[in-house]
């Protein structure tokens, strides 16, 4: 399961890395949200992986990362979303408006030679 | 009364918002009543930022770290606050700075758009949480706050200009944050905690194995840092951002590079310090080599730009520069001179911004202005109702008091005598050359970087001079028959008071070493503020059940 995730990860990192770094802001804004999914699963990965075990103390079984899934990166992932989100949110705000004011989608703002 | 120093903490965060949340409310009605919600709100948090630095500062050397622990949580697993001399430091230049910024504002700013104070409350409330906070992803949550918050203010008046930039910035910053949280969930991974505190505490017991994985995440985190430090070669965005962005707005984002600044500063000499093993002073070669590259590139910079605005932004370029360089030195005395400088460089960098739309009005008349405000709509448009004498009066020594202003800005950014930023400059070249000359044992001993250094600081002045003093002939000598140029009180006031902080600082500059330097010590020795952190014990409250008897057998 790690290298499948793992994979996972990785392919959403670059496929992001390689859209931010195209010149259409659609593109930009695309890859911006294939990274921060990316990142969501990087910080989830970050609290080991482990299957049928939800950070709930149950009576009996010690209270240890090997019985238990860390909720903290759970914590994390969950206030991470929620701002990268809002942020995209704004960023396609600002893209619409260069795309208003300029009658491109090109990054700069300005037609393309 | 030193009881309630820690909850004195939470006051620089919650006043901004409770202003902020009022101000939405009120929606686009009463403009006049927001402005000065706004204004008193900043001068409320100064006052406040104030008491926390006095209180800091009262046990002499030993000084005093206020924590706060958020909802009586203590330390590695509940958020805490932490005042100790440099957020103390930091809280005061906020405070300062963002008075000055919302006087000038009033003057007509604050009109060219909706919720431009509710904005900046967020922002200083941003700004402020990130200077306070003990905690790693708390300190994301804020630098969020405070982005988000810059991310509108820079928008405020709207045009190309700022929409294209601003479309820049944004992205930037997107991936910065983006690094952020890879670089703090690799250090979760490998240290369990985000107590900033514990982690530094933990430090000495990560795994051989483990080590590089801790690098690798504190280098990740670093990029981050940087990026908003405006380290060459990722700072591209800056000088379109800062010269889009109007002018109040700039001159509060003379803080924001700052706050990159203050993270590594605090970070860095937290987790990395010369005692921490064989993790002492990683990274100090990048902050030495990025930080000359930076006064090399704002120097540049400089030479090359011939508009007041971007010379400004560059200006910032190089006082980010001069700081990283600085604090790669790893030394008490260095980092002392550098607290100084940045104290100096920042308040000098704001009243610049807030001069540049006064000079460029010079010698060409309203036209000029309504064109630089692009959308927006020029003073004379009538907005507000109830347009009070005091916004509106014409000084008649106007462009005297311009030249004037002008002249002690020069002199700050370009560290001419007899200003704040001669001081700050010789108080860095003291520090570099002379290892006893302030009979300082661990002042360190001069390297190829010292020198490096050393004329860079030399060059950066005598650059800053040449371009300034260019800008300034063109538009104060050229033409003796221009017309007088409109000055509002509410404008020429926040410049001057700026220009009076430096002046003071000049004048005080021998009790704010003495902090600056207390405040390095503290820096450099970070075991009071890991035993601050990880003492304190929550509150016992009244409905609170007694935790040790709670404690299962």
């Amino acid at each position: 399961m790690e290298a499948l995730l793992a994979l996972v990860i990785g392919v959403l990192g670059g496929a992001g890395v390689w859209l931010v770094l195209r010149p259409r802001t659609f593109q930009v804004i695309m890859g911006l949200a294939l990274l921060s999914y990316a990142v969501n699963l990087f910080i989830f990965s970050m609290g080991s992986l482990l299957i049928d075990s939800p950070p709930i103390v149950a009576p009996g079984v010690p209270a240890d990362l090997a019985h238990y899934t860390d909720p903290m990166p759970q914590a994390l992932v969950l206030t991470a979303i929620v701002i990268s989100f809002a942020t995209t949110a704004l960023f396609l705000v600002v893209l619409l408006a260069s795309r208003g004011l300029s009658g491109t989608d090109h990054v700069d703002g300005t037609k393309e030679p | 009364m030193g009881a309630s120093l820690p909850h004195l903490l939470v006051v620089p965060i919650v006043l901004p918002l409770l202003a902020a949340a009022l101000m939405v409310l009120l929606g686009d009605r009463r403009a006049r009543f927001k402005s000065i919600v706004n204004v008193g709100a900043s001068l409320a948090g100064l006052v406040v930022a104030l008491e926390i630095l006095r209180r800091v500062d009262a046990n002499g050397t030993a000084g005093a770290i206020g924590v706060y622990l958020a909802s009586n949580w203590e330390a590695p697993f509940g958020i805490v606050l932490v005042a100790d001399r440099l957020s103390a430091l930091m809280l005061v230049l906020v405070g300062v700075v963002s008075l000055g910024s919302a006087v000038y504002a009033m003057a007509g700013w604050s009109r060219a758009g909706v919720n431009f104070h509710p904005l900046f409350q967020i922002q200083l409330m941003g700004l402020n949480g990130a200077f306070l906070t003990g905690d790693l992803f708390n300190l994301f949550v804020f630098f969020e706050v405070a982005l988000a918050a810059s991310y509108g203010l820079h928008l405020h008046g709207s045009g190309l200009a700022r929409v294209r930039s601003g479309l820049h910035y944004i992205a930037i910053n997107l991936l910065a944050s983006s690094l952020f949280l890879v670089g703090l969930a690799m250090l979760y991974g490998v240290m369990g905690t985000l107590s900033m505190a514990d982690i530094a505490a933990k430090l000495p017991l990560v795994a051989e194995a483990d080590r590089g994985l801790l690098h690798a995440g504190a280098a990740i985190l670093a990029v981050a840092f940087l990026t908003k430090a405006a380290i060459w070669p990722l700072n591209s965005w800056l000088v379109p951002v800062y010269t889009a962005a109007s002018t109040p707005v700039a001159a509060l984002f003379a803080l924001m590079t700052k706050v990159g600044i203050y993270t590594l500063l605090r970070l860095w000499t937290l987790l990395f310090s010369a005692d921490a093993g064989p993790s002492a002073l990683f990274g100090a070669s990048v902050f030495l080599y990025g930080g000359l590259a930076t006064i090399a590139f704002g120097v540049l910079g400089l030479m090359a730009s011939l508009r007041l605005g971007r010379i400004a932004g560059f200006s910032i370029i190089v006082s980010s520069g001069t700081l990283l360089t600085a604090i790669g030195f790893g030394a008490t005395a260095v980092t002392s001179a550098a607290l100084f400088y940045l104290l100096s460089a920042t308040m000098a960098a704001s009243a610049l911004f807030l001069l540049v739309e006064l000079v460029e009005r010079t010698g060409t008349g309203d036209r000029q202005r309504m064109r630089d405000m692009d959308q927006a709509p020029g003073e004379d448009t009538n907005l507000d109702d109830d347009e009070t004498p005091l916004v509106g009066r014409v000084i008649p020594v106007s462009l005297a008091l311009l030249g004037l202003a002008y002249m002690a800005c020069v002199l700050l950014v370009a560290g001419l005598p007899p200003l704040s930023g001669f001081v700050a400059k010789l108080a860095l070249m003291t520090a570099l050359v002379s290892p006893d000359g302030l009979s300082l044992p661990n002042a360190p001993a001069p390297t190829p970087e010292t020198w490096w250094l050393f004329g860079s600081l030399l060059v950066s002045g005598l650059v800053a001079t040449i371009s300034l003093s260019r800008v300034g002939i063109r538009r104060f000598w050229s033409k003796a028959d221009s017309p007088p140029i409109r000055l509002k009180v509410a404008e020429g006031l926040p410049v001057l008071a700026l220009i009076l902080a430096c002046v003071a600082l000049t004048v005080f500059a021998d009790p704010v070493m003495r902090y600056t330097r207390a405040t390095a010590e503290s820096l450099h020795s970070p075991a009071a503020y890991i035993d601050a952190v990880s003492t304190t014990r929550p509150l016992p409250g009244p409905t609170r059940p007694n935790v040790e008897r709670e404690v299962a057998p």
